[in-house]
């Protein structure tokens, strides 16, 4: 029953179709994130489609997407890919406690050059 | 002096501080001045895809409905800028509910509908302006100067909002090289991901990432790559393992203008 609840949340949030998704593999084709995952982009719109959603909230692989857009781009369906994975990563780092990133964490890995953006992206994608 | 709305963000009233500079400088040039938006907030840097995010949105809302009511426009010169605040004004288009929920949540502060229009430098420098009188300003041609244009992703995609240019192959940042008078350089990955904000959790990946780009560049002949994006500049110049020059292509106008 939950991971009904999981996968109506994802299709609601993402806006996605993952129903129509031929399984070409385009987007993972055209992933640079490809070999820093576990799971793939297609595997995201598949696996959010046939309700194996804990597995994919449990991988890493959610935060190694960059939000490139490039899936979205090439999709020949308009399945949109990154905004699964999105939806995916929300779905972790909405609840209590499950920040990907503690505002601690940050210190020790800056140095001098970052540009504001980067901290301000990486805060959006890895907290709530 | 023609006044056109501008949104700076964060990033370009610190680190990136030569592209607004020279954003400044050479649009004057130009005959047109940056009205730089009131109390303006940070646009988050990342657009969130999520149908039912307002709060991280509202920032970017807000600089919209300033712009609009400034001239109809808002320009911006960071490509995260330009990404963030052109898809936030889309989501009105085609989400009546987050159009519905911003404006209660704006209450008197509200009264947007995305009839606003957001515009890149680079757009304005074709659309507006036009490459003819951009050639015509020029003083010192980059003449032999090799570059390469680096689009990276936020400017392109997704092309079916952004509206940028071609995505798998864009001419705009070329058009501008050659008329201030060097040559562009094609390379494969100048349309592709730098490593992006990874750089913080995963510095190998970041590192692959923008080594494949540079490398790409050198490997078709670019003495130099230009870009609009503070993230690229930082990935592709301390994360790439392949020597390489980066600028922000403001720079390089001015350079080509005289005013550097
Ligand atoms: S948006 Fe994410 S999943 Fe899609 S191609 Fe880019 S890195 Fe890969
Ligand atoms: S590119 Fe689109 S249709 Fe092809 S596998 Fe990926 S999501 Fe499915």
């Amino acid at each position: 029953m939950e991971n009904r609840n999981f996968k109506e949340q994802i299709l609601r949030i993402s806006g996605a179709d993952v129903r129509k998704c031929m399984r070409c593999g385009k987007c993972s084709a055209a992933c640079p994130s490809y070999d820093e995952m576990e799971y793939h982009p297609h595997q995201f719109v598949n696996m959010v489609n046939d309700g194996k959603i804990e597995k994919l909230m449990e991988s890493k692989s959610i935060y190694k997407c960059l939000t490139c857009f490039a899936c979205v781009e090439r999709c020949p369906r308009g399945v949109e890919p990154a905004k699964v994975i999105e939806a995916v990563r929300l779905e972790v780092i909405r609840q209590q406690g499950k920040n990907y990133m503690k505002p601690d964490d940050i210190p020790a890995k800056l140095d001098e050059d970052m540009p504001g953006q980067l901290l301000m992206t990486a805060m959006r994608k890895y907290t709530k | 002096m023609k006044k056109i709305s501008y949104y700076p963000g964060c990033t370009l009233k610190n680190k990136a501080k030569d592209l607004d500079r020279y954003a400044r400088e050479t649009l004057a040039v130009l005959g047109y001045e940056l009205d730089e938006i009131e109390n303006w907030q940070c646009c988050g840097g990342a657009y969130t895809s999520a149908k039912d995010e307002i709060a991280t949105k509202l920032p970017s809302v807000r600089a919209l409905k300033a712009g609009y009511e400034n001239g109809g426009k808002v320009l911006t010169v960071c490509s995260a800028c330009y990404n963030v605040l052109k898809q936030t004004n889309h989501e009105f288009k085609v989400n009546s509910d987050f159009d519905m929920r911003v404006n209660n949540y704006m209450g008197e502060d509200g009264g947007y509908h995305g009839e606003g229009e957001v515009v890149h430098f680079l757009e304005f420098l074709r659309d507006e302006i036009g490459f003819d009188r951009v050639k015509a300003a020029v003083k010192n041609p980059l003449t032999g100067k090799k570059i390469g244009a680096y689009y990276g992703c936020l400017l392109l995609r997704p092309s079916s909002v952004l509206g940028f240019d071609d995505p798998e192959n864009p001419k705009l940042m070329e058009d501008l090289i050659r008329a201030l008078g060097a040559e562009p350089v094609i390379y494969p990955m100048r349309n592709e991901c730098c490593g992006g904000y990874i750089t913080l959790d995963d510095k190998n990946a970041a590192k692959k990432r923008s080594t494949k780009v540079a490398e790409s560049a050198k490997e078709m002949g670019a003495d130099c790559m230009i870009t609009a994006c503070p993230l690229c500049l930082y990935n592709i110049t301390k994360n790439a393992d392949t020597e390489m020059e980066v600028k922000y292509f403001t720079e390089l106008i001015a350079e080509a203008f005289g005013i550097l």
